[in-house]
């Protein structure tokens, strides 16, 4: 077992895990963070996709020891503390961006780094952005209009560095 | 509001939450991390479960060593069917709903012990403190096995002296029947013209993104309750209280958050009996979640069909009959026997006035996972099958293949149209409504179809080989026969709906809402549905063939008008005010043009009754009312897809250039969520046409058990849907809704490939199978090339 410690959301965190345990299952099992999905576990459907130092990372790829020291952002912390939804959030909800919801975490964090980065995508940078993300539900569109709708009022405001 | 609700009751102010885009109910929570799916549920003291599974698709198990994964530390039991079968009525699962009676060498075992049929077969329980060491200990135990012969392919399946899937059975046909009627034979031999085509529709499998999951635990009075990530929950409590042998009341099943459903969570599994029924012989909670290499090799798979069509048309194209031969590739094991052969046979003439037909169907088992319903539940195979008919008729009479369609497809002033065929239920088949000629029309028109083979011949000057398909379908949706819908006001005045209908992802909370608040005055998220648990509502039956808007949708707008219609009478002998001088709206039943007024919560507080007090003579205990609504007749649905493609011959290459889907589901409670359905319909078939095979090896061994071999559909494959929607409401039920869930995906398959036939139409090729990977069809055109260039001038 290691020593780990890491700041997620925000809250530091310290933690034991054995060097095999995936970055996903400590998230979900030791800090009772099960926002983040697993839902194929060998890093194609992109369900488990986290922020790690501000990079989009497959949570089911990485060794929770591999994030000693890391800053990490989940879906937990998205939303304001008095439960205003984050802009991309509130247009999945606009857009009918989710069903079942259960890769919406994945989805809403690899947009999120898309709009960090790209803040006024195109279509075409939208659905190359969640081309490794797999949705059975909605067909993607709604969620590529989601993605395009929050675009403009994606602000920095509330967000991690 | 743009609501087009019409109030039911004289008596209501109407809300008209049905036909608007309500924002769902479910969102808020799944979109913060605060969904709870199966594997999210934290109990006190959880051991965690793994299945050693087959690693061959038929062998003889000759011994089990558990002695080396049972000494690792941390695991706490491993189990064989020998341990748990003190905790079951039956080594072997209990057949699922069919209409053959009696049947019971085709379900599979809770664990196997002497024999396994397919690769991923259950034979090993193993029990441990975390769900990596129950793996390493799975890895530990030591079978021996003896192979036996296998038989990967249906047909083959078929042959005398085939060796047999499972050595108890006889022969590999499960079941053979014809359906059928008309004079099959005159038709031919009077018809102008006759064709023939070999068909194969692939076996996809469902994918849901979450996987499933069981979690057991032991009640503090010896009752059991267990969740399930099932679309079934019902059919899991009345099939679990009998395995198990314990009383009904003792058990509860719970549906948490479901990850989607999309048929394979459909079954009731070996799995889902064998975590309750260690957990009773443990007594300790359990759970197992599935990984995404089980889904491949454990969850229920569908279409692998080879239909043989012949068809006989007059000299304008019009069917005069159909016959042929259809072999449904069973699996291993047959959970549900006959529903998807059943359903596609019967469904294939779909929209079209078809004379005579004649489909001798077989089922046969193979070495592979278990077939049973995946999105579209036998109708995917049936459409393709029938469209693909079409444009074979099209091509070879030279017509166009929509006007080949507008000939032959059932004109609006023939509804209801009554085909000589029974529904499973044994039920009449009778369209219910639809105009489909109409709905041809619009989409043909939306899409350019007419423009086409202009641009299609300006392309191909160019080099580019373009293509346009399209394909109908009717699909029957709303099966009975009956959902529950329970309508109570609280004392607070909240609203609570129960329904054994099963949420699992659709938005199923946020119509029924809908459709509750309408008829009580109040907003929808005033609302608060519970769906899926056996405790709170006592009959159900479940998520499948497009039903729950249509069954527990009704249940429920009965149920509101009832609560409503009752909250009326109450209000009248309180407020000694006749009946129709009340109204209802925010939450209260008030006096038309008065300030009187009595609130809903006050209403079910004197419904309650209270010791001591009398009860108004003329009222019933309870502001509250239960519907099960029954049916026996199917609200059909129906669609026209219209897609354009590209292909690059020297790939074999198909780019989706353009999607036009028109849906007519009947009245549509909330638009989004009917789009929402469509377009992950849509997607879904498009996956069946181009990408998605599950690749069998000649010894039966699963070749793509990870998602970077079977290919999923994502974003940047899929050009803008463009979606349309007609509206005719179903006369055979008090909503007018028909279902929505597999109308999308239904002809998808078959309107791609007529699209890429299209294409190239300049090598003269016919496709005859989904999908259609682009190695096949680079070898498709570089064999009409070879044929081409070696044919005389």
């Amino acid at each position: 077992m290691y020593e780990i410690e890491l700041l997620v959301n925000g809250r530091p965190y310290r933690g034991t895990a054995e060097s095999r345990t995936t970055l996903a299952d400590f998230l979900r099992h030791s800090l009772g963070l099960t926002g983040t999905h697993l839902g194929c576990e060998h890093g194609v459907c992109g369900a488990c996709t986290i922020l790690v130092d501000g990079v989009s990372a497959r949570g089911c790829l990485m060794l929770a020891v591999q994030a000693d020291g890391a800053i990490v952002e989940t879906v937990e912390g998205l939303a304001r503390p008095d439960g205003t939804l984050h802009p991309l959030q509130q247009a999945f909800r606009d857009t009918h961006g989710l069903q079942c919801g259960f890769c919406t975490p994945g989805m809403l964090m690899t947009l999120v780094e898309l709009l960090r980065e790209t803040p006024s995508p195109t279509e075409g940078e939208v659905r190359e952005a969640i081309s490794g993300n797999i949705c059975r539900c909605t067909g993607y569109q709604s969620i590529v209009n989601a993605a395009l709708r929050a675009s403009g009022s994606c602000t920095i405001e509330g967000e991690a560095p | 509001m743009t609501g087009t609700s019409t109030p039911t009751d004289a008596n209501v102010v109407t809300h008209a939450a049905v036909g608007r885009s309500v924002p769902r109910l479910e969102d808020p929570a799944l979109l913060t991390g605060r969904g709870r799916f199966l594997d999210d549920i934290v109990l006190p003291d959880i051991l965690h479960c793994a299945f050693v599974r087959s690693p061959l698709a038929h062998a003889r198990i000759e011994r089990i060593d558990v002695g080396a994964a049972r000494a690792l530390d941390g695991v706490h039991a491993v189990l064989t069917l020998a341990d748990l079968l003190p905790m079951l009525a039956s080594g072997r699962m209990p057949l699922g709903a069919s209409p053959i009676k009696g049947e019971n060498s085709s379900t599979p075992f809770v664990l196997s012990n002497k024999e396994v049929a397919y690769v991923g077969e259950p034979i090993v329980l193993v029990v441990a403190k975390s769900r990596y060491l129950a793996e390493d200990a799975a890895a530990l135990v030591q079978l021996e096995l003896t192979p036996l012969p296998v038989v990967c392919d249906a047909r083959e399946a078929m042959e005398p002296g085939s060796p047999v899937v499972r050595t108890e059975l006889k022969s590999n046909l499960l079941n053979s029947f014809n359906v059928g009627y008309g004079e099959v034979e005159e038709a031919f031999a009077k018809a102008a013209h006759v064709f023939s085509d070999d068909l194969w529709q692939h076996r996809g499998c469902g994918h849901s993104m979450e996987g499933r999951g069981v979690l057991a635990e032991i009640r503090p009075d010896n009752g059991l309750c267990v969740w399930s990530s099932t679309q079934m929950p019902h059919d899991v409590y009345y099939m679990l209280a009998a395995m198990l042998g314990i009383d009904q009341n003792a058990l509860r099943v719970i549906t948490p958050d479901v990850g989607g459903g999309f048929g394979p969570k459909y079954c009731l599994y070996p799995e889902e009996a064998a975590i309750p029924a260690a957990t009773l012989l443990l007594k300790r909670t359990l759970k197992w979640v599935e990984d995404r290499r089980e889904t491949f090799i454990s969850s229920i798979q569908e279409r692998d069909q080879y239909w043989s069509v012949e068809v006989a048309a007059d000299a304008e194209g019009h069917l005069l009959g159909v016959r042929g031969r259809m072999v449904h590739d069973q699996g291993a094991y047959a959970p549900k026997p006959v529903n998807l052969p059943y359903n596609s046979a019967t469904s294939m003439s779909g929209p079209y006035m078809l004379p005579a037909y004649s489909m001798d169907v077989h089922v046969v088992h193979t070495n592979k996972v278990p077939v049973s319903s995946v999105r579209g539940a036998g109708y995917p195979q049936a459409v393709f099958a029938m469209e693909r008919t079409m444009d074979l008729i099209a091509v070879k009479l030279g017509l166009d293949r929509a006007e080949v369609r507008r000939r032959n497809l059932i004109p609006p002033e023939k509804m209801p149209y009554t085909k000589k065929l029974k529904a499973r239920s044994g039920a009449a088949m009778v369209y219910d409504s639809g105009d489909y000629l109409a709905s041809q029309a619009e989409t043909l028109a939306a899409a350019g179809w007419d423009d086409f083979p202009e641009r299609q011949r300006r392309a191909l000057a160019a080099g580019r080989y373009i293509g346009i398909g399209l394909a109908n379908a009717v699909k029957g949706t709303g099966r009975g026969p009956f959902e529950s819908g329970v309508v109570r006001v609280g004392q607070n005045g909240k609203v609570s709906v129960f329904t054994g209908a099963a949420a699992m992802g659709q938005g199923l909370a946020t119509a029924l809402a809908q459709i509750c608040a309408d008829e009580l005055a109040i907003p929808p998220e005033d609302v608060t549905v519970i769906a899926g648990d056996t405790s709170t509502t006592p009959f159900g039956l479940g998520g499948f063939a497009s039903r729950q808007l249509v069954t527990a949708g009704s249940s429920v707008h009965l149920a509101s008008k009832a609560v409503a219609g009752k909250a009326i009478k109450a209000a009248s002998v309180l407020l000694e005010v006749s009946e129709d001088q009340l109204e209802l709206g925010d939450g209260r039943v008030s006096v038309k043009g008065g300030n009187r007024s009595i609130s809903l919560a006050e209403l079910a507080q004197m419904l309650r009754g209270a010791p001591g007090y009398a009860f108004p003579a003329q009222l019933e205990p309870g502001l509250e009312a239960s519907v099960q609504w029954k049916t026996d007749a199917l609200a059909y649905a129906n669609a026209c897809h219209v897609v354009e493609v590209e292909v690059e011959p020297e790939l074999g290459h198909v780019v989706l250039t353009r999607y036009v889907a028109l849906n007519d589901s009947g009245r549509m409670i909330n638009p989004m969520i009917v789009e929402g359905q469509i377009h992950g319909g849509i997607v879904h078939g498009i996956g069946n046409a181009l990408y998605e095979l599950m690749g069998y090896d000649a010894a039966a061994q699963p070749v793509t058990t990870t998602f970077q071999e079977y290919l999923l559909v994502t974003a940047t494959e899929l050009p803008t849907l463009e979606t349309i929607y007609r509206e005719t409401p179903s006369p055979k039920n008090p909503i007018g809704a028909k279902g929505v869930g597999e109308t999308g995906t239904i002809p998808a398959a078959a309107a791609v490939i007529s699209a890429v036939e299209n294409a190239l139409s300049p090598f003269g090729i016919r496709i005859s199978q989904t999908p259609i990977p682009p190695e096949t069809l680079f070898n498709l055109i570089e064999a009409a090339r070879r044929s081409r260039a070696g044919s005389p001038a």
